[in-house]
C-alpha cells in the first residue's frame, strides 16, 4: 500500500503566507517596536566613551559582587576595547538585553498563568519544549519573512529560543510557594493578585530571577546565529570568520562573547543571591 | 444566641462528591463509601454549635477530620454539603467578596507550622490582614503594635520570623490572627509544634488573653490534655464524624462510647480532675451550738474533728475532740480553741497540686469557694480514689 507523505511543509509554508497576509500591520508594529529599543540602547550605550562604560560596569559588579569580580569586569572589558571589538559588543549588548527584556515583559506573565492554571501549563509546556527543542536556525527563516533581514529578526528569533526559562521559572518559583502561606494569605481574605504580589511574587523572586539568567545566557548564545541574517555585533566578526576560516579572527570575537556572558551571568547570579538575602 | 453553627457540615473528597451525600444519610460508613465509590469522606454532617465567648476544642487523631472541619468554616475548604451559619448568616451563600469580608473581618485565624511570611518583618505579618483590608498604614502600624503587645512580643516588630524561636513565632501567628480584633480565632493545632513546656505557657497565655478578650475561638487539638485543659466544650472527632460533645467532665466521666472511653482512658486524671471533684461533705458547726452539741456530733459520726463555720457558711477553723471536751470542762467557747491554721483550696485547684499540700498536712484540706464559703473538704483517700478511676467519683460529679 502506498501511504502519501503528509504535506506538512505545504501547510506550513501555506500557514506562513496567511500569517504574512493577515497580520501584516501586527509585524510591522512588533518590528518598530523592537527595533527602537535595540536602537535607542545601542545610541545610549554609544553615548559614553568606553572607558565611562567600564567603570560604570565595574562598579556595578562591585556593588553587586566582590572586588575579584569587579576586577573581572574592568580587565575584560579593557581587553575587548583594546582588540577593537568594543562598538560592536555594546551592538551584541543592546540585541542581548532587548530580547532578555522582552523575554521578561512576555514570560513572567506567561508563567504566572501557568501558575495558576494547570490547564494553562499543559498547554504551554509542551509549546516550550518545542521551542527550546527546534533547531534554531529554523527560525531565522519565518522571522526573516515577517520582519526581514536585520536585527529585528535575530532578536524575536533569540526570544523564542530564550524565552523557556523565563516562563519556567516563574511558574515554578510560584508553585513552590508553601501552600501554607497561601492559605494563610487565603484566610486573612487576600483578593488573587494581592496575594500574587504581596505574597507569590516575592517568594518566587529567586527563582525568577535564575530564570532571567538562563534567557541571558541563552540569547547570548543566539548571537552568532542572528548575524547569519544581518544582525550586526560580535556575532558577524565570528560567523565572517568561519566562512573565511580566519581562526584568529573567530576566536578573537569568541573571546569578546565569552567575556560579555561571563560578566552577564556573574552580574545576574549576585543579583539572585542579593535577593534571596533580603 | 451561638456565633457559630454546623448543621450537617459535609465534605467530600474526590469526583462527583455531591453522590455519597444520600449514602451518608442512609447510614453507611466511611469505609464503605470508599470501597462501593471511590470517595473519601473528611467530614461526615458534622453539626454543632458555638456560644460567643468560648473555646471550642475539636479534637481526635490524624485523619480524623479535624483540621478539615476547621477549614470548612471559613471555607479554606468548599463544604460539599450542610450550613455554616455565623451570627445566623450562612456562610456557604456568600459572594467571593463577602467571603473575603468575612475572612478580613470576623474570622482569625492560626495555623500548625506558623505560616508566617518569610520575607516581611513581624510587623509587616501581623498587619498583613490590615493591609489587605486596605486600612492606612499609620494606622495599621498602631493597631499591629497593640496586636504585638498583647502577645508579650514588643521590641520585636522588626525582626523577620526566622530569627525568632519557635513559642515566638507561633506568638506572632497569634498576634496577626487578633490584629483586626476578629469575633472568632480558628487555631488550627496551634500549639503542637511546640516543645511541651512552651505549650503549657502558651496554654496559659491563651486562656489568660481569652479571659480579657472574649474571643470565640475553635481550637484544633490531638492531645487530649490540652483539650482538656483549654476547652469549654470538647468536640471528639473519628472517621469525619463527631462522636461525642460535652465538656470536659462529661468526656471524661460519662463516655459515650467504647471509643471515647479508651480515648480517654491514658489520661493523666491528675491534670483535668479538681478538687471540686473529689471533695466530699464537711462536718460543720457552728459557734453558738457549743462545745456538748459538738462532741455529741463526733461520737455520732464517729470523726474526731468539725470545721467551725459562721452563719454564712465561711470557713472559721477546725475544732478538734480533744478541744471541745476541754471547752465543755473549762466553760470555754468552743470558738477560743478553734485551731485557725488549716490548710484550704479553691474548688479548680487541679488534683496535682493538691497533693503537695496533702503531704503536710495533719488536717483534711477545705475546700474555699467565692467569699469563702465552706464547699467541702479533700481528703487523702478520695484523691487516690479519683486516680484509681474509682466509679463513686462519677456519682460525685453528677450530683
Amino acid at each position: 500500500m502506498n501511504i502519501p507523505k503528509i504535506p506538512l511543509a505545504d501547510w506550513i509554508g501555506a500557514l506562513e503566507t496567511w500569517l504574512e497576509t493577515h497580520l501584516g500591520p501586527l509585524f510591522k508594529l512588533i518590528k518598530v517596536v523592537v527595533g527602537e529599543t535595540v536602537g535607542g540602547l545601542n545610541i545610549a550605550l554609544d553615548f559614553f566613551p568606553p572607558l565611562v562604560l567600564i567603570i560604570l560596569f565595574t562598579a556595578a559588579a562591585w556593588f553587586l559582587g566582590k572586588w575579584r569580580m569587579a576586577l573581572f569586569t574592568f580587565v575584560g572589558l579593557l581587553i575587548i576595547d583594546n582588540l577593537g571589538y568594543w562598538s560592536q559588543t555594546m551592538q551584541t549588548l543592546s540585541l542581548v538585553l532587548t530580547s532578555a527584556l522582552i523575554s521578561v515583559v512576555v514570560g513572567v506573565p506567561v508563567g504566572i498563568l501557568c501558575a495558576r492554571k494547570n490547564s494553562i501549563q499543559n498547554i504551554v509546556t509542551p509549546i516550550l519544549d518545542f521551542m527550546q527543542t527546534m533547531p534554531a536556525f529554523v527560525y531565522l527563516l519565518p522571522a526573516v519573512s515577517f520582519f526581514s533581514l536585520g536585527v529585528v529578526p535575530g532578536v524575536i528569533a533569540s526570544i523564542i529560543f530564550a524565552i523557556p526559562p523565563t516562563i519556567r521559572m516563574t511558574n515554578l518559583g510560584i508553585r513552590q510557594v508553601p501552600e501554607e502561606l497561601t492559605e494563610a494569605a487565603d484566610a486573612f481574605g487576600s483578593t488573587p493578585s494581592q496575594k500574587l504580589i504581596k505574597l507569590q511574587l516575592p517568594i518566587a523572586l529567586p527563582s525568577i530571577m535564575a530564570g532571567i539568567n538562563q534567557t541571558i545566557m541563552l540569547s547570548l548564545s543566539m548571537v552568532v546565529i542572528a548575524s547569519m541574517i544581518g544582525a550586526q555585533g560580535v556575532g558577524s566578526y565570528v560567523y565572517r570568520a568561519v566562512t573565511q576560516g580566519n581562526t584568529g579572527v573567530g576566536f578573537e570575537a569568541g573571546i569578546a562573547i565569552v567575556i560579555l556572558a561571563i560578566i552577564l551571568d556573574r552580574l545576574t547570579q549576585n543579583a539572585i543571591r542579593r535577593t534571596k538575602k533580603a | 444566641m451561638a456565633i457559630i453553627e454546623a448543621k450537617k457540615l459535609t465534605k467530600i473528597f474526590g469526583a462527583d462528591p455531591k453522590k455519597a451525600i444520600p449514602l451518608l444519610d442512609k447510614g453507611w460508613s466511611k469505609e464503605k463509601i470508599l470501597k462501593e465509590t471511590k470517595l473519601t469522606v473528611g467530614v461526615n454532617q458534622a453539626n454543632f454549635s458555638i456560644e460567643a465567648g468560648q473555646i471550642f476544642v475539636i479534637m481526635g487523631l490524624s485523619g480524623s477530620g479535624k483540621s478539615t472541619l476547621v477549614r470548612l468554616l471559613n471555607r479554606l475548604i468548599e463544604p460539599t454539603g450542610g450550613q455554616v451559619l455565623f451570627n445566623g448568616k450562612d456562610v456557604l451563600k456568600m459572594t467571593a467578596e463577602q467571603l473575603r469580608q468575612f475572612r478580613r473581618k470576623h474570622v482569625g485565624m492560626v495555623f500548625q507550622k506558623f505560616a508566617l511570611f518569610p520575607h516581611r518583618t513581624v510587623l509587616q505579618n501581623i498587619e498583613y490582614g490590615l493591609e489587605v483590608q486596605g486600612i492606612n498604614k499609620s494606622k495599621r502600624r498602631e493597631m499591629a503594635i497593640q496586636s504585638l503587645e498583647l502577645v508579650g512580643l514588643k521590641g520585636y516588630g522588626d525582626s523577620y520570623p526566622e530569627q525568632l524561636s519557635g513559642g515566638m513565632q507561633q506568638r506572632v501567628g497569634l498576634a496577626r490572627g487578633l490584629a483586626s480584633d476578629p469575633e472568632v480565632l480558628l487555631m488550627d493545632e496551634a500549639f503542637s509544634a511546640l516543645d511541651p513546656l512552651i505549650r503549657k505557657d502558651m496554654q496559659d497565655e491563651l486562656l489568660e488573653l481569652q479571659s480579657k478578650m472574649k474571643k470565640t475561638i475553635v481550637f484544633i487539638t490531638h492531645d487530649l490534655n490540652e483539650a482538656l485543659r483549654i476547652g469549654d466544650q470538647i468536640a471528639l472527632m473519628k472517621d469525619g464524624s463527631i462522636v461525642q460533645i460535652g465538656s470536659p467532665e462529661e468526656i471524661l466521666m460519662q463516655p459515650a462510647n467504647k471509643y471515647v472511653e479508651r480515648f480517654v482512658e491514658d489520661v493523666d486524671l491528675s491534670k483535668v480532675l479538681t478538687a471540686s471533684h473529689v471533695m466530699a461533705k464537711a462536718e460543720t458547726i457552728t459557734n453558738e451550738r457549743g462545745p456538748r452539741v459538738a462532741l455529741q456530733l463526733m461520737r455520732a459520726r464517729s470523726i474526731s474533728s468539725l470545721y467551725m463555720v459562721d452563719r454564712e457558711m465561711r470557713l472559721l477553723g477546725v475544732i478538734t475532740a480533744d478541744d471541745a471536751a476541754r471547752a465543755l470542762k473549762e466553760g470555754l467557747s468552743l470558738e477560743s480553741l478553734t485551731q485557725r491554721d488549716v490548710p484550704t483550696v479553691s474548688p479548680d485547684t487541679l488534683l496535682n497540686e493538691l497533693f503537695e499540700l496533702m503531704g503536710n498536712a495533719r488536717l483534711p484540706v477545705a475546700v474555699i469557694g467565692e467569699n469563702g464559703r465552706l464547699k467541702g473538704i479533700v481528703i487523702k483517700g478520695a484523691v487516690l480514689a479519683a486516680l484509681a478511676g474509682n466509679t463513686e467519683i462519677e456519682a460525685g460529679v453528677k450530683a
